[in-house]
């Protein structure tokens, strides 16, 4: 296997050491627990929209089959109490299949009406995890959720740093194995069908089953996402927290980072959750302590700027920086 | 006969709602039929006209407004709201679509997407306006109430059970009209022909002299000043706004559209009273909290099946 590129080394050195310097608790630890999962699932949109061409609208809904699977196989208050591990191993594959499911009936469509499809299935998973509270808890949420297991040893909700490594650990795998699939035959078909389909297939690719695969992949990815966000918070949350914003937000990540870049879906995911869970965070604190931020004007919340922000990242980023931060680098002479 | 009442009450606030919604999708299908863009800021352009509206019954005091005054105040507003939305349709694409004509259509649809985020934020300050009418501004993302201007009396008679009010009036009097015109302008006009044939082929319309940027935005235009007069019926319908209100319209109409036949104007409009009488039915007859699920569904199924929709026959992929 080849060696990770600079940028990305780089980024695992800095994120590792981060925490050394930053206490054991607090906001940072928050922010970037979010910016790990987000990381996983912009790495997940970015094999299905970097790679492979397809938009997809519908992240938060693979998202909350992830967070819901990963509760309902190891919460106590059901049957199976699979344990950490098997729980997350088995969210994985769930997750794939359920893209299987989706991809199977729809990929044969063009863009734009793929995007409408996959924004509606994330409005469907959201009413029906509503909808069917006996189910899945209502806003309440399943809870609580078991923690993971070293041996003997237990990582407790508390112990922020160690989620924190935990966190950066699965985004390194992840990171590995979408490199590794980049470069397979799939990888390779995935690039190719993006940038002509026609004739991809006159080189004998066979699009869909080629797009079902990315689906599945991406879908598996966002999957895991879920199940760590609901594992780190010993709940899946309501099913609000899987709206379309998070999947916009996901979109964010891979457009601002550079589509169908590793290294740019990792940058875009510490700039846009960044943003979100840090700088507005913080500036929502120095309102409210420079006595500003008061209930009664709504332009002194920053919370109150997060669409704005986000619709103009993707705006500018399309306009003037179409390829994002850190574009992908041609290697070999490819395309 | 009570479920013959009840099923003809559905009847016609489906049919009335569905109108609203027809409004809206024409909007899409226009935009879609001449650049094929999703246009995705089009539900919230909707939504910032309901609160132009608002504002506008704020400055003038039209809320007191009552009688004969009340349906001038009526006029003033849709003419508002038309003109605001047309002109801030036409804007938002000059600033975020007409630099990508030449880009690929993902970037075209992400910066749809941006368009639409700006434009549910604007909203949200919109409604932390310092006005009686925004509850003086606190509480900015709540839904404001919208006076109601047109009655709610029974035009059928105090005993009747099926209610049809000066409300359903206002809907298909605006709505009808507009048509009529649209079909007008667009089957017999210069500009008209002008459009249909940029749809058709932008590059053969340019090189027979049709200043296709123009035509463009003149389709923005027109479709934004439609979603205008459609927010000032639905709130005068429906007497409440929200900034969030965009996407649900917005989705409900470009259901419609698809299911319609995107690009067909009359398929935007048959698909809409469909919609519209699908909502009312479900609401009715099911319960409410599946509603939205049972629309997505539609949509869903409709673009696996039959992607060119119901009136749709020319299924045209350009490759």
């Amino acid at each position: 296997m080849r060696r990770l590129p600079m940028p990305i080394l780089a980024y695992f050195a800095v994120m590792s050491a981060l925490p050394l310097f930053m206490g054991t608790t607090g906001l940072f630890y928050d922010a970037f627990q979010a910016i790990f999962v987000f990381s996983l699932v912009g790495l997940g949109l970015n094999v299905v929209t970097g790679f492979t061409g397809l938009l997809n609208l519908g992240m938060a809904a693979f998202m909350a089959i992830g967070a819901y699977t990963f509760a309902i196989l190891t919460s106590d208050i059901y049957p199976f109490q699979i344990g950490f591990w098997w729980g997350i191993l088995a969210t994985v594959a769930i997750g794939a299949v359920a893209g299987f499911l989706l991809g199977a009936p729809t990929l044969g469509l063009s863009g734009d009406y793929l995007a409408i499809v996959t924004m509606g299935f994330g409005e469907i998973t959201l009413d029906v995890l509503k909808n069917l509270d006996a189910v899945t808890k209502g806003t309440q949420g399943i809870n609580p959720l078991p923690r993971p297991t070293f041996g003997p040893w237990t990582l407790e909700l508390q112990q922020e740093r160690g989620w924190y490594w935990l966190l950066l650990g699965f985004v390194l795998l992840a990171v590995l194995a979408v490199r590794r699939l980049e470069r397979s035959r799939s990888g390779r078909a995935w690039l190719s069908i993006r940038e002509d389909a026609l004739a991809s297939q006159c080189m004998g690719i066979p699009p869909k089953r080629t797009k079902m695969i990315a689906f599945a992949t991406g879908s598996a990815l966002a999957a895991l996402g879920g199940a760590l966000f609901a594992a780190l918070l010993s709940s899946t949350g309501e099913p609000a927290s899987y709206d379309f914003q998070v999947s916009i937000l996901a979109l964010c990540i891979v457009i601002v980072g550079g589509m169908g870049s590793v290294a740019g879906t990792l940058v875009g995911a510490v700039v846009m959750v960044g943003m979100n869970s840090l700088v507005l965070v913080k500036l929502a604190d120095w309102a409210g302590a420079a006595g500003v931020g008061n209930a009664s004007n709504v332009l002194a919340s920053p919370n109150n700027w997060k669409y704005l922000i986000f619709g103009l990242a993707l705006i500018l980023v399309v306009r003037l920086k179409p390829d994002g931060l850190l574009p992908p680098r041609l290697e070999g002479g490819s395309s | 006969m009570e479920w013959v009442d009840f099923f003809l009450q559905q009847l016609i606030t489906g049919l009335s709602n569905g109108m609203i919604i027809a409004l809206i999708a024409i909007g899409y299908t226009m935009v879609y039929g001449i650049i094929e863009l999703i246009n995705f800021a089009h539900g919230d352009l909707f939504m910032l006209g309901a609160f132009l509206a608002l504002t506008v019954v704020g400055l003038l005091g039209l809320g007191d407004w009552s009688g004969a005054s009340a349906w001038a105040a009526v006029v003033i507003m849709l003419i508002a709201s038309a003109g605001f939305c047309g002109v801030l349709n036409w804007g938002v694409d000059r600033l975020a679509y007409k630099p990508l004509r030449n880009a690929s259509k993902l970037s075209l649809l992400v910066s749809a997407i941006g368009a639409s985020f700006i434009l549910v934020n604007l909203g949200l300050f919109w409604g932390g306006l310092p006005m009686d009418v925004f509850a003086g501004g606190v509480a900015a993302a709540a839904p404001k109430d919208f006076p109601a201007l047109v009655p709610n009396t029974n035009l059928l008679g105090e005993e009747s059970l099926v209610q049809f009010t000066p409300k359903d009036v206002l809907v298909w009097a605006v709505t009808v009209p507009l048509m009529v015109g649209l079909t007008w302008i667009v089957t017999r006009t210069r500009l008209g022909k002008a459009m249909r044939a940029t749809a058709q082929n932008p590059v053969a319309a340019r090189l027979m002299g049709i200043d296709t940027d123009r035509v463009i935005g003149a389709t923005f235009l027109i479709g934004g000043a439609l979603g205008g007069f459609a927010s000032v019926i639905y709130s005068l319908y429906n007497n409440t706004i929200s900034f969030q209100m965009g996407y649900r319209a917005g989705m409900d109409a470009f259901t419609a559209a698809v299911l319609g036949g995107i690009g067909s104007m009359p398929g935007a409009v048959t698909g809409a009273l469909v919609i519209g009488l699908v909502r009312s039915m479900s609401d009715a007859y099911l319960e409410t909290r599946w509603t939205n699920t049972i629309v997505f569904g539609i949509l869903v199924l409709i673009l696996i099946f039959r992607p060119s929709g119901l009136l749709g026959s020319r299924a045209k992929e350009k490759v």
